[in-house]
C-alpha cells in the first residue's frame, strides 16, 4: 500500500472512531463502514482500527473472521451472494448458480479478473417467500430466473 | 407486503394508541398486565415475557437496556421483515413501553445484516417519532425519556441467541455466554437487559390497548394470542399469515394452498419435521412450537437432500465454542454423506441419532440444542424411505 493510501485509511478510521466513540462497542460499526467502503478489511486497516480503539490487533482479527459479512481479503466491486438455504434451494437456486457461473466465467468463491464481480453463497437472507434470492453488496434481488439474472448482470456491468 | 390473511391481533383497528395509554399507567401496572396476558416469547423459545420484564425491573441498577432482537436468521422465517416494514412504530412502541416498565432509557434494535436495506425506512420512522415527541425526551409529556439506536448484524445466525447478540453489541465475536447470569441480571455491558423478539414487542402495545381479557380469549389454554407464521416451500401462496394458537397444521396448509404434501418443517432448520400422518397436530407451545417458520415439502422432494441442506447450514453457523455443537453437527453431516454413498449401516445411524440426543442436552446454547431436531425427526419418520433409496 502507498503511504498516501495508508494515511487516507487512517484518517477515515479516525473519523469513524470519532463518530462511534473509542469504546469496544464501536468495533463492529467501524468494521461495517470499512467493509462497505473498501469491500474488505485489510491487515493494515485491522491494525489501525486496533490502535485507534486501543485493543489488540488479534481481537480485531477475531471479530473480522467470525462474521460472514466481513472479508479479510479483497472482494470485487459487486459481491454477489446467492442464498443457498432450504426455501431458495427448493425454488431451484442451483439453476441460478449455474447461470451466474456461466455468465461470469467464474466459480463460487472466485473473483472475475477485472475485479468487478465475485460469487459467494450465503445462508438464509429472509426472502424465503420470494426465492431464489441473492444479495449484490447490500441490495436484495428476489424471484430470480436465469433471464432475470442476466438482466441484473447487464445492468451492473454498465453501472 | 402485508399479512396475507385476515389479521387477528395485528389488525390496525386494534392498535389504538397503546404507547399513550401505557405511559398513563404505572410501571407496575404494565408489568402486571403483561404478566397476566401470559404473553410468551415469539422468537421460538417461548419464555414468558412478563416474568422476564419483572426480573429486569427487580434488578437494582442505574442503567438498564432494552434490546429488540431483529436478527431473524432461522431458515424459512421472514415475519419480522414484514413487521419491521409494515408496523415499524408498533415495534418501537413496545420497546418504549418495556423501557418505561423496567426503568430503562435506551434501546437497541439488532437488525440482521441481510436486512440492511430496511435500515433507511426504520431510521426515518425513528426520526418521525422524535419529531412528534413519541421518542426522546419527555415522551408525550410523561416525563419519561427513551431513545432507540439501530445496530446492524454482520451475517451470523448464532447472534439470534440473546447472549451472543449482546456479545455482538459489545463488539465481540458472537459467542453465547454461560447462563446464569441471565441478561436480565447482567446483560449489555453488565447492566440488566431485556432481549425480546420483534413480534413479542409489537404485541405489547396492542395488549395494553385492547386489554388482557381480549388477548387471553384468543388461542389455547397455555398459548395465548396469535402467531405470525412465514410460509414457504411447495405452496401456492407463500408469505406471512396470522393464526390463532391451536390452529392445526392441516388448516394452515389449507389457507396457503398446499397440495400433495409429504412433510412440513415447523420451526425452520432447528425445528421439527412433521410427516403427512401428523398434520392434525397444532401450532402452540403445548404441541408444536415455532418461531414462525413453516416450510412445506411435496412428494417430489428427497428428504435426505433437505436434511443435508439443514446440516450444512448448522456446520457453517455453529460458533465453534462448545464441542457437542462444533463436532456433533459435523458428524451428523458426515453421516448424511455416508448415507448418500450407500455406506451407512442402520447400526451407525442409530448411533448418530443418539449423538443428536446428546447434543440436545450437552450443547451450550439453543443452536446446538436444537440443531439435531431435524436430523432426529426426519430419520425417525423417513429413515426407511431414505435407506431404501440410497
Amino acid at each position: 500500500m502507498l503511504v498516501s493510501e495508508v494515511n487516507n485509511l487512517t484518517n477515515y478510521i479516525s473519523m469513524l472512531v470519532e463518530k462511534y466513540g473509542n469504546g469496544r462497542q464501536a468495533l463492529i460499526p467501524v468494521l461495517q463502514e470499512i467493509q462497505n467502503r473498501y469491500g474488505h478489511i485489510s491487515d493494515v486497516a485491522q491494525q489501525e482500527i486496533a490502535r485507534l480503539l486501543d485493543i489488540h490487533p488479534v481481537e480485531v482479527y477475531g471479530v473480522t473472521t467470525f462474521y460472514h459479512f466481513f472479508n479479510a481479503k479483497q472482494r470485487a466491486k459487486y459481491n454477489i451472494r446467492l442464498c443457498k438455504t432450504i426455501s431458495c434451494d427448493l425454488a431451484n437456486k442451483d439453476g441460478i448458480a449455474r447461470t451466474l457461473e456461466r455468465e461470469l466465467g467464474i466459480k463460487f468463491g472466485e473473483i472475475t479478473s477485472d475485479e468487478r464481480f465475485s460469487l459467494e453463497y450465503v445462508s438464509c437472507v429472509g426472502m424465503c417467500d420470494q426465492g431464489p434470492a441473492m444479495l449484490v453488496n447490500n441490495e436484495v434481488y428476489a424471484k430470480l430466473t436465469p433471464r432475470k439474472v442476466v438482466e441484473i448482470l447487464d445492468e451492473l456491468k454498465v453501472r | 407486503m402485508p399479512i396475507l390473511n385476515k389479521a387477528i391481533v395485528f389488525d390496525k383497528e386494534n392498535f389504538g394508541d397503546g404507547l399513550k395509554k401505557a405511559l398513563q399507567m404505572t410501571p407496575d401496572d404494565i408489568l402486571l398486565t403483561v404478566k397476566n396476558s401470559i404473553l410468551k416469547g415469539r422468537g421460538g423459545a417461548g419464555f414468558p415475557t412478563g416474568v422476564k420484564w419483572v426480573a429486569a425491573a427487580a434488578t437494582p441498577s442505574d442503567k438498564k437496556y432494552v434490546v429488540c432482537n431483529a436478527d431473524e436468521g432461522e431458515p424459512g422465517t421472514f415475519k419480522d421483515r414484514v413487521l419491521l416494514t409494515e408496523f415499524t412504530e408498533q415495534v418501537y412502541n413496545g420497546m418504549i413501553i418495556c423501557g418505561y416498565s423496567i426503568g430503562a432509557h435506551y434501546g437497541f434494535v439488532y437488525l440482521r445484516g441481510e436486512y440492511s436495506y430496511m435500515r433507511e425506512h426504520m431510521e426515518k420512522t425513528l426520526e418521525d417519532m422524535r419529531n412528534s415527541n413519541r421518542l426522546g425526551k419527555n415522551i408525550l409529556g410523561s416525563g419519561f425519556d427513551f431513545d432507540i439506536e439501530i445496530r446492524l448484524g454482520s451475517g451470523a445466525y448464532v447472534c439470534g441467541e440473546e447472549s451472543a447478540l449482546i456479545e455482538s453489541l459489545e463488539g465481540l465475536r458472537g459467542e453465547p455466554r454461560n447462563r446464569p447470569p441471565y441478561p436480565v441480571d447482567r446483560g449489555y455491558l453488565g447492566y440488566p437487559t431485556v432481549v425480546n423478539n420483534v413480534e413479542t414487542l409489537a404485541t405489547v402495545p396492542i395488549i395494553i390497548n385492547k386489554g388482557v381479557e381480549w388477548f387471553t380469549s384468543i388461542g389455547t389454554e397455555k398459548s395465548k394470542g396469535s402467531k405470525l407464521i412465514s410460509v414457504s416451500g411447495d405452496v401456492e401462496f407463500p408469505g406471512v399469515y396470522e393464526i390463532p394458537y391451536g390452529t392445526t397444521i392441516a388448516e394452515v396448509l389449507d389457507i396457503v394452498g398446499a397440495k400433495d404434501v409429504k412433510a412440513v418443517q415447523v420451526g425452520g432448520a432447528s425445528g421439527v419435521c412433521i410427516p403427512e400422518e401428523d398434520l392434525a397436530r397444532n401450532i402452540s407451545f403445548e404441541d408444536v412450537p415455532t418461531g414462525g417458520s413453516i416450510i412445506v415439502f411435496n412428494h417430489s422432494r428427497d428428504m435426505l437432500k433437505i436434511l443435508k441442506n439443514f446440516m450444512e447450514f448448522f456446520t457453517e453457523e455453529s460458533c465453534g465454542q462448545c464441542t457437542p455443537c462444533r463436532i456433533g453437527n459435523k458428524k451428523l453431516l458426515d453421516g448424511i454423506n455416508l448415507i448418500e454413498e450407500g455406506k451407512c449401516s442402520v447400526q451407525y445411524l442409530r448411533e448418530l441419532i443418539s449423538l443428536g440426543e446428546i447434543m440436545q442436552i450437552a450443547s451450550k446454547c439453543g443452536l446446538g440444542q436444537s440443531s439435531p431436531n431435524s436430523f432426529i425427526t426426519i430419520m425417525t419418520h423417513f429413515g426407511d424411505e431414505i435407506l431404501a433409496n440410497y
